[in-house]
């Protein structure tokens, strides 16, 4: 984009100012050189968030914005229910509460690369993943609803982790407000197989090495220092997710009207918060949210117990738990005043900054921990939530890389099996059923992660604390 | 409105169709377009449809060898083509199946149709990645050369 068509508030913060049906400004926080890279959609669709009713201060996009439906992914969206306020199937995105977990290992680089070709090789038989793939676990309607209602914690009193696991989740590992009764017997149904799968397309575990350190304080008490190995977990809530986005994208559609919104794109789906189909997608939407944390928490059972086959003393502790695709409620100060206020993130992270309660007490110094996955094959990164990133986009930072280039453009560039070489040649075992989606997924697809990291550092959404690189990459 | 298109799948197609009805892919910056064309409407959505099963697969692999029916209806006929669409990937996640050969029959914003396919085998079909939902974006259903062309985002 041409950054001509931005008001520049600082270095990383560029305003479109309030024009047309804008009820609030839109604001995206980049480099001027991710500016210049980022589609033209970004732009569009930032300004479309902002004409829905009860937005508050802003629509905001993170570093690693790119065209999405309705909202773009990496947008970033508060509203007020007292003011009219919606809550968006399309802004939360089908793949609700994808997210990101980081276990410690204990291990060091010498360990795993001792065994790196028969781990990758344990870990691709034991994680099912891709298309097609079932889960271990199969749920029947009680259990399912029993799972939906209590997330993580439903798999850690299933005997799948421990108390201590609970307390590195966002919401305790549970999500309050879930209500199972709202999640569709077909939403059930794609679920019913598919506890514990990691799916597919950018879906992922890695075995990582922390390769730098950049704030030593912060990284101690997160427990990470240079050569340490950790495992990142990252998928979503499966076909139950993907199907209550689904329906509610369809029927906020159809109801928007009745509403009385007007919808600039028809993606933009919502429904007032204080409507029945409002408060009928939240109960579902954080059921999902559920769901989500409970998969997460069994992958990572089925990651600690192929671990503690090659090596006996190696203890898998959870360091953090991150979702990507959620709305949720939160108190944010605007204007000087407290308001609870309904936040969309799709493709962004919560990122509370030191103090704040909802940070595990063990970490409340230093900020919530935001595990931002990089491309196949480049890097990761671990940050931390800052206390400016509040007043910046309610706490919010990015998620990840961002496209650069289409898969059916990357599917023409590379092919899979050359990928796949390459990054054997650095050290790098993939382990995947499809040569075409290791195509799709090339790290050249992606936007420089480093890039998108330090925008996001620049801006004060979070504060970067480590880097970590792939040995071990298992996709779906 | 009941468009002509029921026939079984060993009747089907006259060169003449063949040479109207196909399909192809469009560029989304994180997922993937895909787009049908056919001498009816009911021709586009299958060609659609064959679209759709070419983001996870070559559909050539796909043995058209177990049947599966499909009805659904919407609002409008574009909202119809996104609810066909996320019908089929509700059918291929809890079959686990994939599809290579349709016939639908429209009738207004009703369809109901007939999908032949086979259990994903992921050694054979190599699955690249999974459908999770048809979007809204760019959804279109028009007239197009005196045929009609359907579009829309699956997010993949």
């Amino acid at each position: 984009m041409d950054t001509g068509l931005f008001t520049q508030r600082s270095e990383h913060e560029w305003e479109i100012p309030r024009h047309g049906a804008m009820r609030v400004p839109a604001v995206i926080f980049a480099s001027a050189s991710l500016i210049r890279e980022m589609d033209q959609k970004v732009y569009e669709q930032a300004v479309n968030v902002a004409t829905l009713p009860g937005i508050v201060k802003a629509s905001y996009a993170m570093p690693d914005a790119h065209w999405g439906y309705g909202f773009p992914i990496g947008g970033v969206a508060a509203f007020d229910p007292d003011e009219g306020g919606v809550v968006s199937a399309g802004g939360v995105g089908f793949d609700i509460s994808c997210g990101v977990r980081c276990l410690h290992t204990g291990l060091t680089r010498d360990e795993i690369m001792r065994a790196q070709k028969d781990l990758a090789d344990m870990l691709y038989q034991r994680i099912p993943a891709g298309m097609g793939s079932t889960g271990t676990i199969h749920l029947d309607p009680v259990e399912t609803d029993a799972m939906l209602g209590g997330g993580a914690r439903w798999a850690v009193e299933r005997g799948w982790g421990t108390a201590e696991d609970l307390e590195r989740i966002e919401e305790h590992g549970q999500m309050h407000g879930a209500l199972p009764g709202n999640v569709s017997e077909r939403a059930k149904r794609r679920q019913r197989d598919e506890m514990g799968t990691l799916g597919s397309g950018n879906h992922y575990l890695e075995v990582q090495e922390v390769t730098a350190v950049y704030d030593a304080a912060i990284a101690r008490s997160f427990g990470l220092k240079q050569g340490d190995i950790v495992v990142m977990i990252h998928c979503g809530s499966r076909g139950l997710g993907h199907q209550i986005g689904t329906e509610f994208l369809s029927r906020m559609a159809a109801a928007a009207a009745t509403h009385g919104i007007q919808l600039a794109d028809r993606e933009l789906a919502c429904a007032p918060i204080n409507s029945d189909v409002g408060q009928e997608y939240l109960g579902a939407m954080r059921a999902a949210i559920n769901c989500a944390l409970a998969n997460r928490q069994i992958l990572t059972h089925l990651t600690r117990k192929l671990f503690a086959h090659f090596f006996a003393h190696a203890q898998l502790r959870l360091l953090y738990d991150v979702s990507h695709n959620t709305c949720k409620v939160e108190e944010h100060r605007v204007h000087g005043g407290l308001r609870k206020l309904y936040v969309h993130r799709k493709g962004a992270t919560r990122a509370f900054g030191p103090g704040h309660p909802d940070v595990p007490e063990a970490l409340r110094d230093a900020g919530q921990p935001v595990l931002i996955g990089g491309s196949m094959g480049t890097g990761s990164y671990v940050l931390a939530g800052t206390k400016e990133s509040e007043a910046l986009a309610f706490s919010s930072a990015c998620h990840g890389a961002g496209r650069a280039m289409s898969r059916h453009q990357a599917f023409r560039t590379w092919h899979g099996r050359q990928v796949i070489d390459e990054l054997a040649a650095r050290g790098i075992l993939i382990r995947s059923p499809s040569s075409r989606g290791v195509a799709e997924e090339a790290p050249g697809a992606y936007k420089d992660v480093s890039a998108v990291v330090d925008a996001a550092h620049a801006a004060g959404l979070a504060r970067k604390v480590a880097r970590v690189e792939p040995l071990i990459c298992v996709k779906g | 409105m009941v468009e002509n298109r029921f026939p079984p799948p060993e009747l089907e197609i006259s060169s003449a169709r063949e040479a109207v009805a196909h399909w192809e892919h469009y560029p989304h910056e994180a997922d993937m377009g895909v787009r049908g064309f056919g001498a009816t409407k009911a021709e586009a959505f299958e060609q659609v449809a064959l679209a759709m099963t070419a983001v996870i697969s070559d559909p050539a692999a796909v043995e058209p060898r177990d049947r599966v029916t499909i009805e659904c209806e919407a609002k409008d006929e574009e909202l119809l083509l996104a609810e066909w669409l996320n019908s089929l990937v509700f059918e291929m996640a809890t079959r686990r199946m994939l599809f290579s050969r349709f016939a639908i029959r429209l009738d207004g914003t009703r369809l109901s149709a007939q999908a032949w396919g086979e259990p994903t085998d992921v050694a054979r079909h190599h699955p690249a990645v999974e459908v999770k939902g048809a979007t809204l974006t760019t959804l279109r259903v028009a007239r197009q050369d005196g045929g009609w062309m359907a579009q829309t985002i699956v997010d993949v």
